[in-house]
C-alpha cells in the first residue's frame, strides 16, 4: 500500500520529472568533442583545444566542446561568403520557404529541444517548453513572413554576419540572430556560448533536414578566443553580439574595420516600479517573472525593485510570502520555478556579490527552505536597506537577487529608475493609465512593460538605451539592422571658380561660438584664421577647447530636458528656412568664396539647403513610430524618441547643405545638437547663429563650436554626457580611432565613410537615414482589459 | 487578534481595491504550468479533492429518488474495488457535503444520518431577488429542517451600483439569521462582469460575516474559473492578513474534470497554502466531477481507461 495515497489528507508535491531518455542518448552519440557545422556539413575541429560541457543541475560533465581555431573560423566565413552570392540572389519567396521549414521543424521537435536546453542550461523545463522554444518557432515564422512580403526581391543584404550569443537563452538568441539575418539574404557564422552549445548543434541538424543551402548557416563552437577570430575577420561585414557590456565594449574597441556594422545587446539593471495604486498581488507575481525567471540570468531582468514608500511594508510582506512558495530544484521537474545556475563561475560570482552587499550593510532575506546542494543552485534573494549609492543597486548580478528601494513621488521614481549606466528595460505598475503612460517615456530604456514584465515577441523591437547597447532585434526595427543602406555618392565634381577672390574692405567680422543660445568668446582666448579658397585671409575664428565643450554639453542637456512638441519644432524649421532665404546673397557669396565653387553651384547648394530645411520641418511631425501587434490582448507602441544630446562633426564637403541637413534632422527629431563645422568653412556656421536667434530656436537646442579640424574629436567622443555622435570623414584611420573612443558611455555613433558623399541627393532613404540616426526606438508594451 | 463574526464595513479598503485583468490571466495561465502532480501524488490529490466536494443537485426536477442516489454516492463516493486496490478502507472517504434545494433537506437528513453536512441553497436562489423577509425566513426554515450550511445569494445589483452599505447590511442580516450555522455567500461572478467587482464584493461579504465566499450559482453563463477564483483567494488572503480570520472558498459550476479540479487545488495551495486545502476552508460545488475522478482512480489501479458505465452514478 502506498504511503502517499494512505496519507491523502496531507497532500504535497511529489516529483514530476520530464522524460529525458531520447535527449540523453542524442548527447551520448554526439562526436566527442563535437564537430563544427560548416558549409552544411559537420566537420572536425582543426584545433585540439577542448572544454567540458556540464549539466548545471548535477554539475557533472556530459560532453566535450571543441574550441574553434582561426582556421575553423576562416573555413566557416569563406563558406558563408561563397554561399552569400547565391543566397542573396534567391527570390525572397524562396528564402521564406526555408525559414518556414525551420519554424515547422522546431515545432515538430519542440519537446526534444526543450529537454535538451534544460539539461544544457539548467533552466526549468517549464520555461524552455512554454517560453523559449515557442518563441524560437515564432521568430522563424515571423521572419519567414518578412521575407515573403518583400515582393520586389531587392537585395539589401549586408553579406556575412558574425553572430555571438550568450548562454542565458541559447536557442532563442540563436533564433533572434539567424532568422532576420538569413531572411534578408545575409549568411551567418554563429558561435553559441561555451556553456550552452548543444541546442545550436541540434539546430544544425535541423538545418540539414530543412535543406538550408550549404554555407548559409555555419555554427562553430568555442570560447572567447573563437569570438575574437570572428569579430576580427575581414570578410565579416556585421557583428551582432549579445552579452555583457564589458565584452561588447571590447569588441568595439578592438574592431579594425570602421565600416563593419554592429548591433550590441548588452547588460542591464532594469527598474521594476510599483506605484501605490497598482494591483499589488499581480505586481508581486510580476516581480517573480522579472527576477526569478531563468534564475535571474536575464539581461532585462527587473532587478531593481522601486516601491512607493506608502506601500513598501505591505508589498515586501507580500513578496516574502510569495518567495516562500517558490521551488528551486531539478530543472527537468515540471513543478520547479527556479533551476540551476549555468556554471560554477557564475554561481561564485553571485555569491561574491551577495557577500559584498551584506558587508556593505544591505539586508539580505531568503526563504526559510534550503536549496538542493547537488547542483549549482541559488535561492531567490531579496535585499532591503539599499540606496541608489549601494554597490548592489548598481552592479548587474545576473542571478536571482533582487534589490529594493523606495520612492515618494513619480518624478523621484523616474530619477531613481534612470540612475544607472544601463537602459535596457523597465516595468511600470499602476492602475492609473495617466501615470503609467506619463512614466513610460521618461524612463530611459529600450523596452517598457506596463503592468507586465519580460514579455517578448518577434514582432516587437528589443534593445537598449545607454550602455545596454544599440540596435534592435525583432519587429521592423530589427529588419533594418540586417539591411544595407548605402549612402548616395556624387557622380560629378562641382566646378572650381577660376577668378581670384577679392578682399573686401568691409568692417572686420567677429565670429563667436554659439552656446546655449548665446554668442560666446572661446574659453581659451585663441583663434584660428579663416581663409578663402585662394588663401586670402578673411578673419579670425574662435578656437573652442575642452571647457567650451563642457559648457555646451551642459547647455544642450538642459535644453533637451525640456520637451517641445513636434509641431513647434516644425514651425521653427520652416521659419528658419524663411529667414535664411532672405540671406541668399550673403550665404552664396560666402560659400563660393570659402570653397571656391561657382556662384551658380553656390546658389544651387543654398537652394537645396532651403529645401532640406523644409523637408526636415515637414518630417518633424511625420517621422512617426508604429504600433506592433504581438499575440496578446494589448498593443506595443514603437515610439521614436530623440537620442538626447548629439554632436555632429562635419567636414568641408557641401558645407552649408551638410550643416543644414545634420542640424535640421537632429532638431526635427527633438535632439539638442552640437555642431562642429569643417575648419575651412566655419564661417558659414557662425553666420547662421543670428538666424537661429531670429527663428526662435530655443536656447541650447543648436550649438556651434568652431575649431581646428578634428581637434575636439576625442573630447566629444569620450564625453559621457553626449548621447550620440556623428562624424563625417574620409579618413578610415580617423574613423576607426573615433569609433573606438565612443565606448565610455556607448554613445549612439554614426561614422560613415563620407568620401564623395552626395549631400544633394533627394533619395528618401538617404534623407530618412538622418532621422533614423537621430532617434532610438522604445517599445512600450501595454496589455489591457477589464 | 481576536476573531470576530462581523467586521465594520471599510469602504475605503473596498474602493481602493485594484485588479489587473491581464496580469491575473498571466498568473493563472502560467500557474497551471508551474505545478503538476503525477502518479501516487496525483491519486492522493484526487482523493483529497473528493473530500472537498459539495455534491450538488440543483434542478427544478429534483425528487426524492434523485436525492437518494446523490446521498448514497456522497457516502460511498468510490467503488469498493478501487478503494481496495488503493489500500483504503470503505468508510475512509466521503465528500465534503451534499448541497440541495430547501424542499429536499428533510429527505437528506434521513439518508445521511449526520454522517455528512447538508448544505441548502437559500435566499431566493439563484437570482436572490425575492422579498427580503421571505429570503430571511428561508434561512431559518432550512436550518429548522436540518441544514448544516446555508448557501446564500447576494443581490448583484448592489455590487453593480457599488452600493456597499446595502450589500453589507443584507449579508450581515443573513448571517445574523443563520447564527452559528455557516453561510456561504454566492457572488454570482458571471453577473458582476469585472474582476474588480468580484474582488470588492468578496471583501464586503467577508466583512459582513460570510464564512465562505462562493463564486456562482451554476446558473449564470460564467461560473468558477481560475481567474475569478484567484481574485477571490487574494481577497481572502488580504482579509486574513488584516483580521486573522480564515474565510473559506467555494468555487462552483463548471469544474467537471479531475484535471481541472487539480488546477483549482494547486491555485489554492499556491495562493493561500496547504492549510486552506481542507473541507473547513475549501469546498468545490460540483455534480459530475466525482465520476471523472473515479475514472482516473480506476485508471491508476487497473492501468486501463474506465468505461463510465462501470461506475455508479450519483
Amino acid at each position: 500500500m502506498d504511503k502517499v495515497i494512505k496519507n491523502f489528507q496531507n497532500i504535497s508535491y511529489g516529483p514530476a520529472p520530464e522524460d529525458s531518455k531520447e535527449v540523453n542518448s542524442w548527447i551520448k552519440n554526439l562526436k566527442n568533442p563535437n564537430n563544427h557545422f560548416i558549409n552544411g556539413k559537420f566537420v572536425k575541429s582543426s584545433s585540439s583545444k577542448k572544454l567540458n560541457i556540464i549539466n548545471p543541475s548535477t554539475n557533472k560533465k556530459i560532453a566535450t566542446l571543441s574550441v574553434a581555431s582561426k582556421k575553423d573560423v576562416n573555413a566557416a566565413v569563406s563558406a558563408a561568403k561563397k554561399a552569400h552570392v547565391k543566397w542573396s540572389k534567391l527570390s525572397s519567396f524562396d528564402r521564406s520557404k526555408y525559414l518556414y521549414a525551420l519554424a515547422r521543424l522546431i515545432q515538430k521537435n519542440s519537446r526534444f529541444i526543450s529537454v535538451l536546453e534544460t539539461i544544457d542550461n539548467g533552466k526549468p523545463i517549464r520555461e524552455t517548453r512554454d517560453i523559449d522554444i515557442p518563441l524560437v518557432a515564432r521568430h522563424f515564422y515571423y521572419h519567414a513572413g518578412w521575407s515573403a512580403r518583400n515582393t520586389n526581391n531587392s537585395d539589401n543584404s549586408i553579406g556575412v554576419v558574425g553572430q555571438i550569443i550568450p548562454w542565458n537563452f541559447p536557442l532563442l538568441m540563436l533564433a533572434w540572430k539567424i532568422a532576420p539575418a538569413i531572411a534578408l539574404g545575409n549568411t551567418v557564422v554563429l558561435k553559441p556560448a561555451e556553456y550552452t552549445s548543444l541546442s545550436a548543434l541540434y539546430f544544425a541538424e535541423l538545418c540539414q533536414k530543412a535543406k538550408i543551402p550549404q554555407g548559409v548557416i555555419n555554427i562553430i563552437t568555442g570560447d572567447g578566443s573563437t569570438g575574437q577570430h570572428i569579430t576580427s575577420h575581414k570578410d565579416i561585414k556585421k557583428i551582432a553580439f549579445t552579452g555583457s557590456t564589458e565584452v561588447g565594449k571590447k569588441i568595439i574597441q578592438t574592431n579594425t574595420n570602421p565600416d563593419k556594422k554592429m548591433t550590441m545587446e548588452l547588460g542591464g539593471k532594469s527598474p521594476f516600479i510599483v506605484f501605490e495604486d497598482a494591483d499589488l498581488d499581480s505586481a508581486v507575481e510580476g516581480v517573480v517573472d522579472a527576477i526569478w525567471f531563468n534564475q535571474g540570468q536575464v539581461c532585462c531582468a527587473g532587478s531593481r525593485l522601486l516601491v512607493q514608500e506608502s506601500i513598501e511594508k505591505k508589498f515586501i510582506q507580500k513578496l516574502k510570502k510569495r518567495m516562500e512558495k517558490l521551488r528551486v530544484g531539478d530543472p527537468l521537474d515540471k513543478s520547479i520555478d527556479i533551476g540551476a545556475i549555468v556554471a560554477p563561475v557564475q554561481l561564485k560570482k553571485i555569491n561574491s556579490f551577495v557577500n559584498k552587499a551584506q558587508k556593505d550593510g544591505n539586508k539580505l532575506w531568503q526563504p526559510s527552505w534550503s536549496c538542493p546542494t547537488n547542483g549549482l543552485f541559488y535561492p531567490p534573494s531579496l535585499f532591503t536597506n539599499v540606496t541608489p549609492s549601494s554597490f548592489i543597486a548598481q552592479v548587474e548580478i545576473f542571478g536571482p537577487v533582487l534589490t529594493t528601494m523606495t520612492f515618494r513621488t513619480p518624478s523621484e521614481a523616474v530619477s531613481i529608475a534612470n540612475n544607472t549606466r544601463f537602459g535596457l528595460a523597465a516595468s511600470i505598475w499602476s492602475e492609473n493609465i495617466n501615470l503609467a503612460l506619463d512614466i513610460a517615456p521618461k524612463v530611459k530604456a529600450g523596452v517598457i512593460w506596463i503592468n507586465s514584465t519580460n514579455l517578448f515577441d518577434a514582432s516587437c523591437g528589443f534593445g537598449g538605451y545607454k550602455e545596454s547597447g544599440f540596435g534592435r532585434e525583432g519587429g521592423s526595427e530589427g529588419i533594418r539592422a540586417y539591411s544595407k543602406l548605402p549612402l548616395p555618392l556624387s557622380k560629378a565634381k562641382r566646378g572650381k571658380k577660376s577668378s581670384k577672390g577679392q578682399s573686401s574692405n568691409s568692417i572686420d567680422r567677429t565670429p563667436k561660438l554659439y552656446i546655449g543660445g548665446k554668442q560666446k568668446r572661446p574659453d581659451s582666448g585663441y583663434s584660428f584664421s579663416s581663409y578663402d579658397a585662394h588663401n586670402n585671409f578673411i578673419c579670425d575664428v574662435p578656437n573652442a577647447n575642452r571647457k567650451d565643450v563642457r559648457d555646451t554639453v551642459e547647455a544642450a542637456s538642459k535644453a533637451v530636458s525640456k520637451s517641445s512638441t513636434n509641431f513647434n519644432r516644425a514651425q521653427i524649421l520652416f521659419y528658419l528656412a524663411e529667414n535664411l532665404q532672405n540671406r541668399k546673397t550673403t550665404f552664396s557669396n560666402l560659400l563660393s568664396s570659402l570653397i571656391g565653387i561657382s556662384q551658380k553651384d553656390a546658389k544651387k547648394e543654398f537652394d537645396q539647403s532651403i529645401e532640406r530645411l523644409f523637408y526636415y520641418g515637414a518630417m518633424a511631425d511625420k517621422f512617426e513610430g508604429s504600433i506592433h501587434n504581438p499575440p496578446i490582448r494589448g498593443l506595443t507602441l514603437a515610439v521614436k524618441e530623440p537620442i538626447g544630446v548629439v554632436a555632429n562633426i562635419l567636414n568641408d564637403d557641401y558645407p552649408l547643405l551638410s550643416l543644414i541637413t545634420t542640424l535640421g534632422s537632429n532638431f526635427a527629431a527633438g535632439n539638442a545638437s552640437i555642431i562642429v563645422p569643417g575648419q575651412k568653412t566655419s564661417l558659414l556656421a557662425t553666420e547662421l547663429y543670428q538666424l537661429l536667434e531670429t527663428s526662435d530656436v530655443p536656447a541650447g537646442y543648436i550649438n556651434i563650436l568652431t575649431t581646428k579640424q578634428n581637434s575636439l574629436n576625442k573630447i566629444l567622443s569620450e564625453h559621457e554626457n553626449i548621447d550620440g555622435i556623428w562624424f563625417f570623414s574620409e579618413n578610415n584611420n580617423e574613423r576607426l580611432k573615433f569609433i573606438q573612443s565612443t565606448t565610455s558611455n556607448l554613445k549612439r555613433t554614426w561614422c560613415p565613410q563620407s568620401k564623395n558623399l552626395d549631400w544633394s541627393s533627394k533619395e528618401e532613404d538617404f534623407l530618412e537615414e538622418f532621422l533614423y540616426q537621430s532617434t532610438q526606438v522604445k517599445n512600450i508594451w501595454i496589455p489591457y482589459g477589464e | 487578534m481576536t476573531k470576530k463574526i462581523f467586521y465594520n464595513l471599510d469602504t475605503s479598503w473596498v474602493n481602493n481595491t485594484q485588479i489587473n485583468l491581464s496580469a491575473v490571466e498571466r498568473r493563472t495561465s502560467t500557474l497551471t504550468k508551474r505545478r503538476t502532480v503525477k502518479k501516487e501524488f496525483q491519486v492522493a490529490w484526487l482523493l483529497k479533492a473528493i473530500t472537498l466536494i459539495d455534491l450538488t443537485t440543483l434542478s427544478g426536477d429534483d425528487t426524492f429518488g434523485k436525492v437518494e442516489r446523490l446521498c448514497n454516492k456522497a457516502l460511498n463516493p468510490i467503488d469498493d474495488y478501487i478503494l481496495h486496490d488503493l489500500g483504503l478502507d470503505q468508510n475512509e472517504i466521503r465528500v465534503g457535503a451534499v448541497c440541495v434545494y430547501h424542499h429536499l433537506i428533510k429527505d437528506c437528513t434521513k439518508i445521511i444520518q449526520n454522517k455528512l453536512p447538508i448544505a441548502a441553497v437559500s435566499t431566493g436562489f439563484p437570482a436572490g431577488l425575492s422579498s427580503y423577509t421571505t429570503r430571511k425566513k428561508e434561512i431559518s426554515d432550512s436550518i429548522k429542517d436540518g441544514a448544516d450550511e446555508i448557501d446564500i445569494v447576494i443581490n448583484r445589483g448592489y455590487v453593480l451600483q457599488n452600493n456597499w452599505k446595502k450589500l453589507y447590511d443584507e449579508v450581515r442580516s443573513f448571517k445574523e439569521t443563520a447564527g452559528k450555522t455557516k453561510i456561504k455567500a454566492i457572488l454570482g461572478v458571471g453577473d458582476l462582469e469585472t474582476l474588480r467587482n468580484v474582488a470588492k464584493a468578496s471583501l464586503v461579504c467577508m466583512m459582513a460575516g460570510a464564512d465562505f465566499i462562493k463564486t456562482s450559482t451554476g446558473k449564470e453563463s460564467i461560473n468558477a474559473n481560475l481567474n475569478n477564483s484567484l481574485v477571490m483567494l487574494r481577497m481572502i488572503r488580504d482579509f486574513y492578513t488584516k483580521t486573522g480570520k480564515k474565510i473559506g472558498f467555494k468555487p462552483a459550476g463548471g469544474i467537471s474534470t479531475a484535471k481541472s479540479v487539480l488546477e483549482f487545488l494547486i491555485l489554492v495551495a499556491e495562493e493561500l497554502g496547504f492549510e486552506w486545502v481542507n473541507p473547513k476552508l475549501l469546498r468545490i460545488g460540483a455534480s459530475s466531477l466525482l465520476i471523472d475522478i473515479e475514472r482516473q482512480l480506476y485508471h491508476y489501479t487497473s492501468g486501463r481507461y474506465a468505461n463510465k458505465e462501470k461506475l455508479a452514478i450519483g
